[in-house]
C-alpha cells in the first residue's frame, strides 16, 4: 500500500509487522513517536507485544536484555542521551548475544541543549559490538527495520542491530511510503539455550581470561559473519518486495575521479551534488555507507575522496574519515559539517567537492571559507 | 513457625561456593533458594552473591542465574517477568541483589519495577558495605560503622530502604535475618504467593566487612535482633505483623553494646552515635507497636 509517512511512523509500522514479543521504552525528542506508536497499535489491539513504559533507558535496555535472555524478541528506541544513559547495557547485550532491535534517531549530545541531528550519539556506541546501519528515506527506514530483525536474530549472527536515522530531517519529514506484507520474510525467532529452570545454567558469569577472550574473538567472527546474512536478507528482501539495498548505496561511483562518502541523510544529498557535478563536467560520484558495522568493503581505488563527518573525536578527526583513511590507505579532504543540525545542502556539498583540499581537514563554516 | 524438619532438603547452594567463611549471605541465600525452590530463575547484579558463584563454564548455584549489571536487575527481572508471563508460564522470577544494588545504584530501576507491578520477588541481602569490592560505605552502612571509605566511621544514617519500598504498597514486604532461617524461609515462601512486587530484605552479617571472626555469624545476627537494631516484621497487604523474636526484643532487648562490642567496625565509636543509635531503635520499636495496633 502506497501511503505518506515519516521516519519515526515508518519505523514504528515496520516493527508492528516483525510483532516483537516485548518492546520496553522511554521517551526522548525526536525518538518519542516511535514508541508512543507503537503503544497506541498495543492499546488499539492490532499488536500483541508487552509494552513497558521503564523509567530509564537503562532500564530499557536491560529489560530487552532480560526478556531476551529468556528468548523473546525485543525491540526499544532511543536518541542522544538516551542512547549514552543505557550505554553500559548496549554493551551487555552485544557480549550476551542477544539480537535486540532498535531505532536510534541520531542527535547531538548537550551541553548546550540540541536536539538537532548529529551523527555523535551512535558513533560513541562503534565499539560495543552493535550492527550498525544509517538509513536516509522514510522508505528505506521501513524496509531495513524489516531486514534488521531477521539480521539480528540469524543464528550466524546473535548480535544487536542499531537502525540509525537522521533526527528531524528524516524522523519528522513526510515522504512517500510502500508498505509490505512481509509474509514469513521473518522467520519466528529461535534463540539457542534460552533461560529455562529445567536446564540450570548461569548466564554472564564470571570468566576467566581465556574464555572473556574466546567470547570477544566469537564476536568478531559474528559480525564477519554478518556480512553475508546482510546480502542474503537484501537479496530476499529485493525478491520479495523489488526493492534492492546493499551494505553501500553507490551513485555515479564506477567512473568518477572524486567520490563524497557521507552516511545517512547527507549521504543521499550527495548524490544531487553529483548531479550538479557532473553537468560542470566534473566526474563525481558518490558513496554512502549504509552499514557503518561491520564496516562495508568498498571499491575506492584510484579516487579521491571528499569524506563528510556529522561527528567528531575530538583530538583527532572525523571518524568516517578516520576509518576510511585507515582501511584504504588513502589521503581524503575530511569535512566536519553538520553537527547540532547545521543546515547543509546538496549545493554546499557540491562546493566541498569543487573546493577540495585533499590530505586536509575542514569544518564547514567555522574554518576558512573553501 | 516453620520447624526445621519442613524445610526441604534439597541445596541449591552448592558446596563450591568462594564465599568468605561464615558468610552470613550464602547461609541466607541457601533458605532464599529452599523456600523458591526448583520453578525459579535468579536475577543477580553485581555484588558478593554474584562474584562467590564461581567461574564460567562451572556455576555453584542449581537454579538459572541471569548475571547482570550492577544498576539492572530490577529492570531485567521486569522484562524477563513480563515476557514469562505473557507466554503463560508461573516461573518465579527472583531478584538476589546486595544493598548497594537496591538501596543506592539500582533505587531507580528498584522503584520503577515496583511501581510498574513487575511480579517477582526482590531480596535484597544487606551485608551494610559494599563486601565485593573491599568493604566500603553504602546508603545501608550504619551511623558509626567503619568501612574502608569511612575510616573514622560513618557521620550518615542508614537509608530507609523498607520505607521507601512500602511507599510502592507492595502487597507484600518483610525483613529477615541470616541468624533466623526458619522465619526467613516461611516469609521468602510467603512472599512467593503474592502476585505482584514483593520485598524481603535480609540482615546478613559478613565476617570480614564487619570484623568479628568467622564462627559469630548466626550470634551476631541473633543479636542484631535481640538489640533491637534490626527489627523483624512483615507487611501484607498494608497490615504490619511484627514477627516473634522482635516482639521479645520489644519486651526486654539486650543492650546495643553487646551487639557493637564484638564488631571492628564499631571499634571506637562515640557515647553521643551510641545514644543516637540507641534513641533511634526505640523511636522504631515505638513505630512498629503503633502500626501494627492501627493506630
Ligand atoms: S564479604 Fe561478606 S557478604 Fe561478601 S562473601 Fe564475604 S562474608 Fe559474604
Amino acid at each position: 500500500m502506497r501511503k505518506i509517512s515519516t521516519g519515526n511512523k515508518a519505523v514504528a509500522e515496520a516493527v508492528a509487522l516483525a510483532r516483537p514479543d516485548v518492546v520496553a521504552a522511554y521517551p526522548i525528542t525526536p525518538q518519542s513517536d516511535i514508541v508512543e506508536t507503537i503503544a497506541e497499535f498495543v492499546a488499539a489491539g492490532k499488536l500483541d507485544t508487552k509494552y513497558i513504559p521503564v523509567e530509564s533507558e537503562h532500564s530499557s535496555m536491560a529489560a530487552c536484555i532480560g526478556a531476551g535472555i529468556a528468548g523473546a524478541r525485543t525491540f526499544t528506541a532511543t536518541s542522544s542521551h538516551g542512547l549514552t544513559y543505557m550505554h553500559e547495557m548496549t554493551n551487555w547485550a552485544a557480549g550476551a548475544r542477544l539480537p535486540v532491535v532498535m531505532a536510534n534517531v541520531n542527535r547531538s549530545l548537550a551541553p548546550g541543549w540540541n536536539i538537532w541531528v548529529e551523527h555523535s550519539d551512535a558513533i560513541q556506541e562503534r565499539d560495543t559490538g552493535w550492527l550498525q546501519i544509517w538509513v536516509s528515506t522514510v522508505q528505506e527506514a521501513y524496509d531495513t527495520t524489516l531486514m534488521a530483525f531477521r539480521i539480528a536474530e540469524h543464528n550466524d549472527v546473535l548480535l544487536p542491530v542499531m537502525i540509525n536515522l537522521d533526527g528531524f530531517t528524516l524522523s519528522h519529514i513526510m515522504q512517500p511510503l510502500d508498505t509490505v506484507e512481509p509474509g514469513d520474510f521473518i522467520p519466528p525467532i529461535h534463540l539457542p539455550d534460552p533461560v529455562d529452570p529445567a536446564h540450570p545454567a548461569g548466564y554472564g558469569t564470571i570468566a576467566g581470561p581465556a574464555d572473556q577472550f574466546r567470547f570477544r574473538y566469537k564476536m568478531e567472527q559474528a559480525m564477519q559473519d554478518a556480512k553475508a546474512v546482510i546480502a542474503e536478507t537484501e537479496q530476499d528482501f529485493a525478491r520479495r518486495f523489488g526493492r534492492t539495498y546493499s551494505a553501500a548505496e553507490e551513485y555515479r561511483a564506477g567512473d568518477a575521479d572524486v567520490v563524497v562518502v557521507a552516511l545517512g541523510t547527507l549521504g543521499k544529498e550527495a548524490e544531487v551534488a553529483v548531479d550538479i557535478l557532473r553537468d560542470e563536467g566534473i566526474k563525481a560520484g558518490s558513496v554512502r555507507p549504509r552499514w557503518f558495522r561491520p564496516f562495508p568493503d568498498l571499491d575506492l581505488a584510484g579516487k579521491e575522496l571528499v569524506v563528510i563527518d556529522r561527528d567528531y573525536s575530538f583530538g583527532f578527526g572525523g571518524v568516517l574519515a578516520h576509518e576510511i583513511r585507515s582501511k584504504y590507505l588513502t589521503k581524503v579532504f575530511s569535512v566536519i559539517a553538520g553537527l547540532g543540525g547545521q543546515e547543509v545542502t546538496y549545493d554546499d556539498i557540491a562546493e566541498f567537492v569543487r573546493k577540495r583540499r585533499i590530505g586536509e581537514e575542514f569544518w564547514f563554516g567555522v574554518s576558512d571559507h573553501v | 513457625m516453620v520447624v526445621i524438619a519442613e524445610i526441604p532438603s534439597t541445596e541449591y547452594v552448592l558446596n563450591c561456593t568462594s564465599a568468605c567463611a561464615g558468610c552470613g549471605d550464602s547461609l541466607a541465600l541457601r533458605y532464599v533458594l529452599k523456600a523458591a525452590g526448583p520453578d525459579t530463575i535468579l536475577v543477580m547484579p553485581a555484588g558478593c552473591t554474584a562474584a562467590f558463584q564461581g567461574v564460567y563454564p562451572k556455576t555453584a548455584y542449581a537454579l538459572p542465574v541471569v548475571n547482570i549489571a550492577f544498576a539492572a536487575a530490577a529492570a531485567s527481572a521486569s522484562g524477563l517477568s513480563t515476557f514469562l508471563r505473557a507466554k503463560g508460564k508461573k516461573t518465579k522470577v527472583v531478584v538476589y541483589a546486595g544493598d548497594g544494588a537496591t538501596l543506592d545504584i539500582g533505587l531507580s530501576a528498584v522503584s520503577g519495577a515496583f511501581e510498574r507491578r513487575t511480579d517477582f520477588l526482590y531480596v535484597c541481602y544487606d551485608n551494610e558495605a559494599y563486601g565485593n569490592t573491599g568493604m566500603q560505605r553504602s546508603g545501608a552502612t550504619p551511623i558509626g560503622a567503619k568501612t574502608t571509605t569511612t575510616p573514622a566511621g560513618k557521620p550518615e544514617i542508614k537509608k530507609d530502604i523498607d520505607t521507601i519500598i512500602a511507599a510502592h504498597e507492595p502487597p507484600y514486604q518483610a525483613t529477615a535475618c541470616a541468624a533466623y532461617p526458619q522465619d526467613l524461609f516461611r516469609k521468602v515462601q510467603k512472599a512467593l504467593t503474592f502476585e505482584g512486587p514483593t520485598f524481603v530484605h535480609i540482615l546478613t552479617p559478613c565476617p570480614p566487612g564487619w570484623r568479628y571472626s568467622a564462627e559469630k555469624t548466626v550470634e551476631l545476627g541473633k543479636l542484631a535482633v535481640k538489640s533491637g537494631i534490626w527489627a523483624l516484621y512483615e507487611r501484607e497487604n498494608g497490615k504490619l505483623v511484627i514477627s516473634a523474636p522482635t516482639k521479645a526484643a520489644m519486651k526486654k532487648p539486650v543492650p546495643l553494646e553487646e551487639y557493637l562490642a564484638p564488631q571492628g567496625r564499631f571499634k571506637g565509636i562515640d557515647s553521643a552515635t551510641v545514644a543516637l543509635l540507641k534513641g533511634r531503635i526505640a523511636e522504631n520499636f515505638r513505630r512498629l507497636a503503633a502500626e501494627e495496633a492501627g493506630s
